[in-house]
């Protein structure tokens, strides 16, 4: 990218981070099954998330704890009491025309998210977290500049939503994207949040630049997304502030086609929203929950790695590497069950993670068609000298793109690495059968021996290590 | 005071037309309305502000799923409808 990445004290970025709690079976204030993904539009409504006439919400005991589960591993303070409110807007994918969402008393306050930039450990302090329902989705035939009209489907209308909104703490876009992917893992951690998902996490995002307005880019859907999107919207204000123009304070959505970002023009102000607490559901007193939660929380990344390294022995290069991902962590785990843990974590991380890259597939890819037992396997008999790292390779290839059996592929392949004894057999029979390139050798002709290394090669089908058949044969040549 | 501009404005969160003399109209209502707040400040400072007027709080529901209603009756009552989605005014801003 030809934009700018590096840190600048002058470029001042805030993120509202909206997550889906996808992984609960129903919407934050019905019963509707949140797996609608796969199905028709409009087939996972009920009256309550299509705002009819007298449909009244309830709200789902285990996305309040979900809630708070992610406000405690992000360090917020979960708030005694908490309210949810209307914001009042006209939208066609609000059917109530309004949103319930929060207010002056949100779930959680503060915050932070430790990210590792090239200056060093950096935390992102966060502003507040609460709790509101996703809006429903609009699609245009077409594209949106030719639709005369939208189609819209409220299947996820009423998903339980998490608003996380950061301090203007972050300096360029790539600091954006880092917080962005270490809020993701943390969120994966935590089993409430499955990011495989469309439109499980859509970013707002507010830059500004000392001296100018601050901008807010609306509703920016991927990673990449957010970094194109503020690297672009740094560009044109610097532009402007070089010209001597002002930077107007606006909303702007960003065209993720033609990465750029253009004004909506929309003057509405947080007054206009007219939020007021929600008379249809009742005050939250989040003690008992916050007790129920705390006990659930599962090892997050930063203990994880310090256990890993500790445990395994492992250095920290991989340990790193390893909680990336809590799914690859758990794989990795297992394989070491079976065999040498430092061998394990560098094949992992070094070779069955770049596989499984290299292919657009994760760690969960693995799990079906390389288990970890089966991986063990194969390292076993890298370790006793049965196969050769090149073999190894070719079985991940080969199960990861066709499945089988891990022994059967070695054996139909002649993957086996021929015995040492079966080698220095070969090497004799390369001098008896060879008399003149062993002369030529003798000679002074030290090119001889390759002819002679490369009968040995064609006799095991390329099986033999090349070095190590030079130097039997040397050590034999030179008796 | 309430001023037309207020009304108008007003009007145009809700998304609803008015005419001059409806203006006027709802500038006199909107003001008398508000005064009606003016009671609130007497109430001293310290007093928590008023979330919901009954007692209940912590009602919730399990996670459990229930059923959605069947397509034909979600979609029955638009006018508008195409391929099982509501139509709906193109509107470019967010």
């Amino acid at each position: 990218m030809g934009y700018a990445t590096s840190m600048e004290p002058d470029v001042i970025i805030g993120l509202e981070v909206h997550v889906q709690l996808n992984k609960l079976k129903t919407k934050l204030f019905c019963s509707c099954p949140l797996d609608y993904h796969e199905d028709e539009p409009n087939t996972h409504v009920c009256p309550v998330c299509l705002g009819l006439p007298g449909a009244m919400p309830v709200v789902n005991k285990e996305a309040v704890k979900a809630a708070i589960k992610v406000a405690l591993a992000l360090h917020a303070e979960v708030q005694p009491f908490t309210v949810f409110d209307r914001k009042n807007y006209f939208y066609p994918d609000l059917p109530k025309g309004f949103q319930i969402s929060q207010y002056d008393r949100p779930l959680a306050l503060g915050g932070y998210v430790t990210i590792e930039t090239e200056e060093g450990e950096k935390k992102i302090t966060l502003k507040r977290i609460h709790m509101e329902e996703d809006p429903g989705k609009l699609t245009y035939k077409g594209s949106i500049t030719t639709a005369k009209y939208c189609l819209i489907d409220y299947n996820r209308s009423g998903v339980p939503l998490l608003e996380i909104v950061t301090e203007p703490v972050m300096h360029s876009p790539k600091e954006a994207r880092l917080f962005l992917n270490k809020l993701r893992i943390i969120l994966e951690y935590l089993d409430v949040f499955d990011g495989s998902l469309e439109g499980a996490m859509r970013v707002d995002a507010n830059v500004s630049i000392r001296g100018g307005g601050r901008v807010e880019i609306k509703n920016i859907s991927s990673f990449k997304g957010v970094e194109r999107a503020l690297s672009y919207e740094i560009a044109r204000q610097k532009n402007l502030l070089r010209m001597g123009r002002k930077v107007e304070r606006e909303t702007r959505h960003f065209d993720e086609v033609n990465n750029i970002t253009v004004s909506l023009r929309s003057k509405e102000e947080e007054q206009d929203y007219r939020y007021f607490p929600e008379p249809d559901l009742v005050p939250i007193y989040t003690a008992e929950l916050l007790e129920e939660v705390k006990g659930t929380l599962p090892e997050m990344p930063e203990e994880k790695r310090e256990r890993l390294k500790a445990q395994y022995g492992i250095g920290d290069n991989f340990a790193k590497v390893l909680v990336l991902d809590k799914v690859m962590a758990d794989y990795f785990e297992e394989v070491a069950k079976h065999v040498d843990p430092k061998l394990a974590a560098s094949w992992v991380v070094d070779v069955l993670r770049g596989e499984l890259n290299y292919r657009g597939k994760d760690f969960r890819f693995a799990y079906e068609m390389l288990k970890p037992e089966e991986f063990a396997k194969l390292l076993r008999y890298f370790r006793e000298e049965r196969i050769t790292e090149k073999g190894v390779v070719e079985v991940i290839r080969i199960k990861l793109d066709h499945g089988g059996d891990v022994d059967e592929i070695i054996r139909s392949r002649g993957l086996f690495a021929i015995p040492k004894e079966e080698i220095e057999r070969l090497c004799r029979e390369a001098i008896e059968k060879n008399p003149k390139a062993v002369a030529d050798y003798k000679g002074g002709k030290k090119k001889a021996l390759d002819f002679l290394v490369g009968y040995v090669m064609k006799a095991t089908r390329g099986r033999a290590n090349p070095a190590e058949t030079a130097q039997i044969l040397k050590k034999m040549l030179e008796e | 005071m309430v001023t037309k501009e207020d009304v108008i404005h007003v009007a145009n969160l809700a998304k609803i037309e008015l005419r001059d003399d409806e203006v006027e109209k709802f500038r006199e209502e909107f003001e008398k309305i508000l005064e009606y707040f003016d009671v609130l400040d007497e109430v001293p400072e310290d007093v928590e502000p008023t979330y919901q007027v009954h007692d209940l709080s912590n009602v919730f529901r399990e996670d459990v799923p229930g059923e959605s209603l069947p397509r034909e009756l979600v979609l029955m009552n638009a006018k508008h409808v195409e391929d099982g989605y509501f139509k709906g005014p193109k509107i470019m801003e967010g």
